[in-house]
């Protein structure tokens, strides 16, 4: 009997492994990530149906496409995206050297640090009543506040890149005979973009995050505004066309952002 | 007329302050090395070796006493003096060529003649078919080559390297000390090497320097003669006895 069991179990055991490896192999992410959407948009729709106040996917659908062949969609984007992408692309351009002067430059880091400190305590939105008194309501205000929020989240991790460079690196390059210059350029640039690149990454997240209450200054286009608009009147569907656009568009630009990330920094040893 | 030493160490020493007291690392210390001498350094852990070598690559600075190189007194780093560092040290975005090449670039070498150079050196550490791989894709004795490749690209009179073949196996280790002892017979370099290794310090050195720890100094030195550094010096008496010799010093410190 136990002979016979053995007999028989042994060429079938690697058959059963491979069955077992197969049943363990986790199936394709992107069907779970598919798998997913499809069950919360059925969710949300049952839900819908269910009685709750909420505008079926179809309405929602046919509200996008009222707002896209009208133009005001469309309008609404690039309005928004104007705002976000040039408070992003100042707040970014202007973090990248300060941080670099912070992190390089001792006394640099002592002026400047304890402002920066101080304002990230602060959220973006709280500043919104002074920059509507100082900077009026119109386009100004509403860039300089998603200006600030990306400039925030940036300069600090751009300095703390800059910091962190290896000793040993620096070291390096100087006894190939490079001066502070070079050092600079070929050696604390490549090695803190890492840094920069997350901090490009966290800064567009706050922009972004912050544009809806931006557009709530006066604003006469805009997803924020948009949605501002449409809750005067209850109407749910562009409020909810308004939310999914502001989503998906974030979720592209973050990953254009690792996108470029993974080029830029593929050199790094990844853990 | 007789030639003065290439690097002179003269009555250096180095305090840290740790924790508001004074630690000294080196306390006067001594010593002249002769143009294409090979010196190996041993001590115990914390003797002050890699505080030595700082200073002559001229990352730091003595306290009191001085380093001359050339009989000039040294002042910051320089690309006479190549430095290999224990932990490679590699720019890690720059492919095993540039990191070659990055020597030649500050001195401001042309497009060309870099290439040619880089060329031969990574050919001489035999990494050809990585001259295009990130420094990730190495193996720990494949980034040692090319830690070795860049510091002679630059040609440096004088080699510092501290404990460069730590990190490695044995076999490895074994081939890349012959290999060094092959380009060193070749063009002569002044090396200095760190090593934790008695049996390294040995195989490879004119003279060994032992080194004391607290507070770091000079506790003896012992002369190698020069003999063929094969498999029979390995196996040889003379070796044995050296090796007792230097092992005792760094372990029988009073
Ligand atoms: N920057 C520093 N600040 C304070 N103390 C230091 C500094 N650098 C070195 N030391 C101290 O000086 C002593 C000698 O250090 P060093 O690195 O030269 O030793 P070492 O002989 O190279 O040791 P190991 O064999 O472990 O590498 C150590 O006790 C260390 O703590
Ligand atoms: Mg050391």
């Amino acid at each position: 009997m136990s002979l016979v069991g053995v007999g028989a179990d042994a060429p079938a055991t690697p058959d059963a492994r491979q069955k077992a490896g197969t049943k363990r192999r986790p199936p394709s992410i992107t069907l779970l990530n598919t798998a997913s959407i499809v069950f919360g948009i059925a969710l949300w729709w049952g839900l819908s149906l269910a009685g709750f106040k909420l505008p079926t996917p179809p309405e929602v659908v046919k509200s996008a496409v009222r707002l896209l062949s009208d133009g005001t969609l469309e309008g609404d984007i690039l309005a928004s995206l104007r705002r976000v992408l040039t408070g992003f692309v100042l707040g970014t351009a202007l973090a990248i050297p300060v941080g670099f002067l912070m992190g390089w430059y001792t006394i640099a880091r002592a002026l400047i640090e304890p402002w920066v400190q101080f304002f990230r305590t602060i959220p973006p939105l709280a500043i919104i009543p002074l920059a509507i008194v100082l900077l009026g309501i119109e386009e100004t205000p509403k860039i300089f506040v998603i200006f600030l929020a990306a400039f925030l989240a940036c300069v600090i991790s751009t300095f703390q890149g800059v910091v962190n460079v290896d000793k040993t690196l620096i070291n390096a390059a100087r006894v190939l005979g490079a001066k502070d210059g070079r050092i600079f350029l070929k050696v604390v640039i490549p090695a803190s973009t890492p840094f920069i690149l997350v901090g490009m990454r966290v800064g567009l997240g706050s922009a972004w995050a912050t544009l809806v209450a931006a557009e709530l200054i006066a604003a006469q286009e805009g997803l924020g505004y948009r949605m501002q608009a449409a809750q005067l009147y209850y109407d749910l569907p562009t409020i909810f066309v308004g939310l999914i656009t502001i989503g998906v568009l974030g979720l592209l630009m973050d990953r254009l952002l690792l996108f470029a990330e993974r080029r830029l920094t593929g050199w790094q040893e990844r853990r | 007329m007789t030639s003065s030493p290439k690097i002179q160490v003269m009555d250096v020493s180095k305090t840290f302050k740790l924790g508001g007291e004074d630690f000294v690392a080196l306390d006067h210390v001594s010593i002249d090395i002769a143009d294409r001498e090979f010196v190996t350094v041993v001590g115990p852990s914390g003797c002050g070796k890699t505080t030595l070598m700082n200073i002559l690559a001229g990352l730091e600075e003595p306290s009191s006493g001085r380093a001359l190189v050339d009989g000039k007194p040294v002042e910051g780093p320089g690309p006479e003096r190549g430095v290999i560092f224990q932990q490679y040290a590699l720019f890690p975005w720059l492919s095993v060529r540039k990191n070659v090449e990055f020597g030649l670039e500050t001195a401001g070498v042309g497009r060309r003649e870099r290439h040619e150079v880089a060329e031969k050196y990574i050919a001489m550490v035999g990494l050809e078919q990585f001259a295009d791989a990130l420094p990730k894709m190495l193996s720990g004795g494949m980034r040692q080559r090319c830690a070795i490749a860049r510091a002679y690209a630059v040609n440096p009179s004088i080699l510092l390297m501290d404990e460069p073949f730590g990190a490695l196996d044995a076999l490895t280790r074994v081939r890349l000390q012959e290999q060094l002892l092959e380009t060193w017979s070749q063009d002569r370099r002044t090396v200095v090497f760190i090593t934790h290794d008695v049996d390294e310090a040995v195989f490879l050195a004119n003279r060994v320097v032992v080194m004391a720890a607290r507070p770091g100094r000079i506790f003896t030195t012992i002369d190698v003669p020069a003999v063929t550094r094969d498999e029979a010096f390995r196996m040889s008496d003379q070796y044995a006895h050296l090796r007792n010799q230097v092992w005792s010093a760094v372990h029988h410190q009073s």
